[in-house]
């Protein structure tokens, strides 16, 4: 897949960093980043995203509330949304995932791990489409 | 004379059975000889039948080791190859892992020297600790060079009213780390495992040259995280000096930064002219 627009938000610079640096293995794609719910929620107004990459825990906005604004908005309902948190509680996670996330997955992150669930997701949806 | 020819005449017509009966006899042995003839040649035929067909069974016999032999040769490069496949995906798994582990240090190096804000250096170091090793309770400690004992400056997962106590250089588990300089670790909590203070899962020198000049006490880990991993210990090491360096630095900046503003202030005192009201 050449040419993704993924959304990394997260408040931690560290995060964004290394999150930018796992998604660079996508060729010519482009990374774009909020850090927090309402800064990503203003991208998401003028720019095409692909894939969304959120915290939980952020200032003005979690990532709770932004999965939940996102899957009310008829133009982002279906865009693939990946959760990345320190929250790793098997309750957090059915929350998240219940909202609405795609995929849930707990820190610290593996950069192999974090691909192959793009990658795998990526697919779902190619296959959805073709059907 | 008439019977005598009357008897010649029967001999005569024995002596014709009897030679009709001989020639019966004689073609029997004609036939019977042909037949053992014909026999004879076929089991002379199937004889040498036989020689061919055990010449051809060596042939297939030979055909069938070689074949054997190529199929076990085959079968033992298959297995070869499968175990080199085994070696290279184990390899990839590895170089994966030190990518990752890599991209960690990095991100945590270039993290730590992106600013001179004493502030934003311990909390980049926070970071660090929340974000790639995944703690979830700890707390970075400074040393006091007035009174030579460790303080906290910052920690996360306590209640904020938490007083923790000063540790004199020396005094149990992170006072010795501070004394030696040397990392303390427990690899797993036991069941019966207290956050305490005095007694961390980790305690890790923050080291410039031989010169401790504070420690990160890391008490929990988050309810994902089992253990400690390989990359945190090379994450304790980076952090034992870098964010060491980086606090230093960040420390000195903002003193020689205040002192220049206290200097400025002086001087903007000393050159303003004094107006007469």
């Amino acid at each position: 897949m050449e040419g993704l627009r993924f959304l990394v938000v997260e408040d931690s610079p560290t995060m964004r960093q290394l999150i930018s640096f796992s998604l660079k293995r996508f060729k010519g794609c482009t990374i774009l980043e909020a850090v927090d719910g309402v800064d990503a929620l203003k991208k998401l107004q003028t720019e095409e995203v692909d894939m969304i990459l959120t915290d939980i825990n952020m200032p003005v906005m979690d990532g709770l509330k932004l999965v939940s604004l996102i899957r009310q908005n008829p133009k982002t309902k279906s865009m693939p949304i990946i959760i990345i948190t320190t929250e790793g509680a098997k309750e957090d996670r059915e929350r998240g995932l219940a909202l609405g996330a795609d995929a849930y997955i707990s820190k610290p992150i593996q950069s192999s791990n974090l691909l192959k669930v793009i990658n795998d997701l990526l697919e779902k949806q190619s296959t959805t489409t073709n059907e | 004379m008439a019977e005598e020819h009357s008897d010649m005449f029967k001999k005569s017509q024995e002596f014709l059975q009897m030679l009709s009966k001989q020639k019966d006899f004689i073609q029997d042995l004609l036939k019977e000889n042909e037949r053992l003839r014909f026999q004879v040649a076929s089991l002379e035929s199937r004889s040498g039948n036989a020689q061919s067909a055990e010449a051809e069974l060596d042939a297939l016999r030979q055909r069938l080791a070689k074949i054997e032999r190529e199929r076990n040769e085959l079968e033992a490069r298959y297995q070869k190859v499968e175990e080199e496949n085994k070696d290279f995906a184990q390899r990839y798994v590895e170089v994966e892992e030190q990518n990752n582990n890599l991209a960690n240090l990095y991100v945590a190096s270039y993290q730590l020297h992106s600013t001179l804000d004493f502030q934003e250096v311990i909390h980049i170091v926070m970071e660090i600790i929340i974000n790639l090793v995944g703690a979830e309770i700890f707390a970075i400690m400074l040393m006091d060079e007035k009174t030579n004992e460790l303080g906290v400056i910052a920690s996360e997962g306590y209640e904020e009213d938490f007083v923790f106590p000063t540790i004199k250089i020396g005094d149990g588990i992170v006072g010795g780390v501070a004394k030696a300089g040397e990392p303390y670790y427990i690899n797993q909590a036991g069941d019966d495992y207290q956050v305490d203070a005095a007694h961390p899962l980790s305690c890790i020198p923050l080291k410039i040259k031989e010169n401790v000049i504070g420690v990160i006490n890391i008490y929990k880990l988050l309810v994902q995280k089992d253990a400690f991993t390989a990359v945190d210990y090379e994450l304790f090491s980076l952090l034992a000096a870098h964010a060491a360096t980086a606090i230093f630095s960040s420390k000195l900046y903002s003193q020689s930064e205040r002192k220049l503003n206290t200097i400025q202030g002086f001087l903007d005192l000393l050159t303003t002219p004094v107006t007469k009201s």
